[in-house]
């Protein structure tokens, strides 16, 4: 039970003449709607104008639609080690592993099938990698019509690659093969999670 | 329209009127209010001012199946939800389209393997026009599914199919 000395009565305010007629608070409210609507008219509007003009994402580590990268002798620089596979938790990698024909490595992947519908763009996949073959890039509008089409082979994200390297460069390109295997001479400023030494 | 359509021989009045009829319909579709989860949010966005889907001539969100021609189902379809959407689906009057925004509604997502209450890909449910990947999918990826959709429409007929022609020789 609330005492009734804390109980606080109100009482709408008493309108007087002029405001009664409301016709002050109409100018008030017109003012700011044509406020805004010269602000539409003359000043720069908030619409980005989509299939013309694309929005900076302002973010490095967006994550869109994947690619296999090359490295430098414009190889496929996944090693089929099924990382990316395990590591993805809906399972929308599928890799088929053959014997490589390279010197550097034992396998490379025969087939790589990505599955965008099913992806949920997580990043999961490119931190399990340990030669930094798969990526996510910025691209963010890719839609299908069918799911047979949204389905991306190896030769479709190498595609991809050649596309955005030049907007999102490789993020290690010394590693290639095995790590260790790799030569440490020609190490670059800089290695994630490893010793360039 | 499916009254009026596979039902003429083609030539020029009909490729005409299939032009008039295509651009009426691919600049005013009626999108369903369908926001099943989060990817609502971005179709919230679309509507909105900064990507404002109404340049499209699809920003009249309709709140009943039956004024709508275009199903944006944007979140996590479960089973129970299902057996709703069909039916919404069923109420639409023809032609009607269905979108699918979102990993979930795509194809289970997240939930892929462990969710036991979560439909596997909405186009099990209902036939599916257009797939947007994504979790969820940027409101510029939305906009390319609903382009890509009117370049769809834009390619409809009121001539009859090959299927219709065939049907006729089979039952002649």
């Amino acid at each position: 039970m609330i005492p009734d000395e804390d109980i606080i009565q109100l009482e709408a305010p008493q309108l007087s003449s002029p405001e009664r007629l409301y016709l002050p608070q109409i100018v008030d409210g017109m003012r700011v709607t044509l406020a805004h609507l010269g602000k539409s008219l003359f000043k720069e509007t908030m619409t980005v104008q989509y299939p013309e003009e694309k929005r900076d994402l302002r973010v490095e580590n967006y994550r869109g639609v994947h690619r296999l990268n090359r490295d430098e002798k414009d190889r496929v620089a996944c090693v089929a080690c099924f990382m990316c596979a395990t590591a993805c938790p809906v399972h929308c990698i599928h890799i088929e592993g053959g014997e490589s024909p390279w010197e550097d490595r034992e396998k490379y992947p025969v087939k790589f099938d990505l599955d965008e519908l099913r992806c949920i763009y997580c990043g999961m996949c490119e931190e399990a990698c340990p030669v930094d073959a798969i990526e996510l890039t910025h691209t963010y509008d890719l839609v299908g019509r069918s799911r047979e089409e949204m389905i991306l082979g190896k030769e479709e994200l190498l595609a991809i690659y050649d596309a955005t390297k030049a907007e999102k460069p490789r993020k290690n390109p010394r590693i290639t093969g095995y790590p260790g295997t790799g030569n440490p001479s020609a190490a670059g400023p800089s290695l994630a999670g490893g010793n360039p030494s | 329209m499916s009254w009026i359509e596979n039902r003429f021989e083609e030539g020029l009045i009909v490729t005409s009127v299939d032009w008039a009829v295509n651009w009426a319909r691919s600049n005013s579709i009626w999108p369903m209010t369908f926001g099943l989860a989060c990817c609502a949010i971005e179709m919230m966005a679309v509507g909105a001012s900064r990507f404002d889907i109404d340049r499209f001539g699809a920003g009249a969100f309709r709140a009943t199946p039956r004024q709508s021609d275009l199903m944006i189902v944007a979140g996590t379809v479960t089973y129970k939800m299902a057996s709703r959407l069909k039916r919404l689906y069923n109420q639409m009057p023809e032609p009607k389209y269905v979108m699918a925004m979102g990993a979930c509604t795509v194809g289970g997502g997240p939930y892929f393997k462990h969710g036991y209450h979560v439909v596997k890909g909405v186009d099990l449910v209902v036939p599916v026009d257009i797939y947007i990947p994504g979790c969820p999918p940027r409101p510029e990826a939305l906009l390319e599914g609903l382009m890509r959709l009117q370049d769809k429409i834009r390619h409809q007929t009121l001539a009859k199919s090959l299927m219709t022609k065939a049907k006729e020789a089979v039952l002649a």
